[in-house]
């Protein structure tokens, strides 16, 4: 081969390298500007027609609060009756199964996180992967397979006992408390594994019994990561609908249940309303969780 | 508190046995009995609702996983870009929004980001009015409940999934790695193919399956905006528990589908390790 002909060949695969970073420029700035306008887009358009003057979400004709002002006086547009009160009690639903399946998958999700980051017991293995399961199976699996054993469940109670239980809270606490343990387990680990052990014996040799140990060195130190796995459980339980709604009974409905039973209707102004007031409460509950999660992680 | 551990252990192993292990357990019994009046399980035992997940319903669960596998590719096209765009921002700040903006819309519950793509796709929504105000088109088009709808629908649902691990391995990327690379004498895509994407794979694998999972399993996105024709297997088995349902095909349909999950899980697993060997 030539000298010539060899700076040929360089120069043309210059020049299609040259192309390819070229191309790659362009497509690294367009590829953002289209993702950004994906993600905000239907936010931004499901809020501005929530203001819309008309019932039309074709085109914007101008500004109103009568959308707003419709909620208030329980009306939802079309034919459907609507009950801000419904509503309400629907949000209390929320949050009384929230707190109930947070404190007590709190306390079971602490215990084996701190059971597996400390002890010395066989099939810790088994565990990890009992653990592991619920946050990966679909949540319509374990939605029907949950809402299946209560029925079960609940007909063995009855021809034992001749009493019929109902679902409703209970079940639906149960249900919660059975997806949020993994979540709050994974939290206090990750808090655990980065933790000094050393602490700990430090305490001992200096003559602290192992309750005494627990109170005064693990305790507060792992207290940030429960405080997390909390606030992770809680908005877990506030945001779930698919195992909600295979587990709730008649007049337990969640927030997210009866949300589900307005969506599943056309479009409608009031529609659109509710779920601007709901983003919007969601987004400060969840921005503020994480100011205090930050707050009391950084305090220890 | 070393010997404790298994006491400590013991109520929440408990609970998960009882109100997870056993509901699946049940399930899996229930799926191989028969259909009783009211869609209840009877016995005797059968092979019937396999053979129907794998006769009659097959194309649904060849469309679930289509959709998913075509979800997980999009949010891949879509994330990767989109990881790299955020983690080359000079300023710290800058890096923090651009990745805040990403995360923002997610603090929204799932229903509602759902829903403003019904106000969207509409047949007088909003992109058939933009479009026939325009003259681009005569009359609406159909894109609501469509399969189309679908796929938007979950990649809107599932892109965080993706872009976010992705993210994280491409902040702990050295670019330097690039540099030597090209003074090596690689060109930029044989330095992309050789260097960069064996570097960030890591996270484009657990990318892969945080999305194509919640997507195989969805129901709310085609219950909400697939109507007949995109609807899909998570769909299917929550009309087996209504009032002419059959409990016993929803169970089967569920095993199906959490064995579609699983291996997905262990090609997740088998490719991850081969990987961290390389």
């Amino acid at each position: 081969m030539s000298v010539s002909s060899e700076l040929l060949i360089n120069e043309g695969s210059m020049r299609r390298n040259r192309a390819v970073r070229r191309f790659g420029q362009i497509g690294l700035w367009l590829n953002p500007v289209f993702a950004y306008f994906f993600l905000w887009a239907p936010i931004v358009i499901l809020v501005l027609f929530s203001f819309n003057d008309s019932r039309s979400v074709a085109s914007f004709t101008g500004f109103t609060l009568k959308w707003y002002n419709n909620i208030l006086n329980n009306v939802m547009g079309a034919e459907r009756a609507f009950s801000t009160e419904i509503m309400l009690n629907a949000f209390r639903n929320s949050l009384f199964v929230g707190t109930v399946a947070t404190a007590i998958a709190t306390a079971l999700g602490a215990m084996i996180a701190l059971a597996l980051a400390r002890g010395n017991f066989p099939g810790k293995k088994l565990i990890d992967g009992l653990l592991f399961l619920p946050v990966v199976i679909p949540e319509i699996t374990q939605a029907i397979s949950l809402a299946i054993f209560f029925k079960v469940a609940f007909d063995w109670i009855a021809t034992i006992s001749g009493e019929r239980i109902f679902p409703g809270f209970h079940t639906i606490i149960m249900a919660h408390v059975t997806f949020n343990i993994s979540f709050v387990a994974i939290v206090v680990r990750a808090r655990l594994a980065d933790m000094d052990p050393q602490l700990e014996e430090a305490a001992n040799d200096l003559g602290a019994n192992p309750w005494r140990t627990f109170w005064r060195i693990t305790f507060p130190l792992v207290l940030p990561g429960v405080v997390s796995g909390a606030l992770l459980a809680f908005t877990l339980s506030l945001d779930d609908f698919v195992i909600t709604f295979f587990t709730s009974g008649v007049g337990t409905s969640t927030l997210p249940v009866f949300v589900y039973g307005l969506l599943k209707l056309t479009v409608t102004p009031e529609v659109n309303a509710i779920s601007t007031i709901m983003m919007v409460l969601s987004t400060l509950l969840i921005g503020i969780s994480l100011v205090l999660q930050a707050r009391s992680a950084s305090r220890v | 508190m070393r010997r404790n551990g298994v006491f400590l252990a013991l109520p929440t192993i408990l609970w998960l046995v009882i109100f997870f292990v056993l509901p699946l357990a049940v399930v899996l019994v229930f799926s191989f009995m028969s259909r009783g009046r009211g869609g209840v399980a009877i016995m005797p035992f059968t092979l019937e609702h396999y053979q129907r997940a794998f006769g009659v319903f097959f194309i649904i669960l060849q469309r679930s996983i289509g959709l998913a596998a075509l979800t997980t590719i999009v949010c891949l096209i879509v994330g990767y870009p989109l990881a790299f765009f955020i983690s080359t921002r000079r300023r710290r700040i800058v890096r923090q929004i651009t990745l805040f903006l990403v995360i923002l819309p997610f603090w929204t519950n799932f229903l509602i980001r759902t829903y403003a793509w019904r106000i969207l796709l509409g047949e007088e929504g909003t992109i058939n009015g933009v479009l026939l105000s325009l003259g681009l088109i005569s009359e609406a088009l159909p894109l609501l409940n469509t399969q189309l709808a679908v796929l938007i629908g979950l990649v809107y649902g599932f892109l965080p999934f993706m872009a976010l691990p992705i993210y994280a391995s491409v902040e702990r990327f050295n670019f330097r790695y690039v540099d030597a690379a090209h003074d090596l004498g690689a060109n930029d895509v044989r330095t992309f193919l050789r260097v960069v994407l064996p570097l960030t794979l890591p996270g484009v694998l657990a990318g892969c399956a945080l999305v194509f999972i919640p997507s195989v399993g969805a129901f709310v996105t085609p219950d909400l905006l697939g109507g007949t024709k995109g609807l899909m297997i998570g769909n299917l088995i929550n009309k087996q528990f209504g009032g002419s349902g059959n409990m016993p095909l929803g169970s089967a349909l569920s095993i199906v589908m959490m064995a579609v999950v699983m291996i997905s899980l262990l090609v997740y697993v088998f490719a991850n390790r081969r990987e961290a060997a390389a």
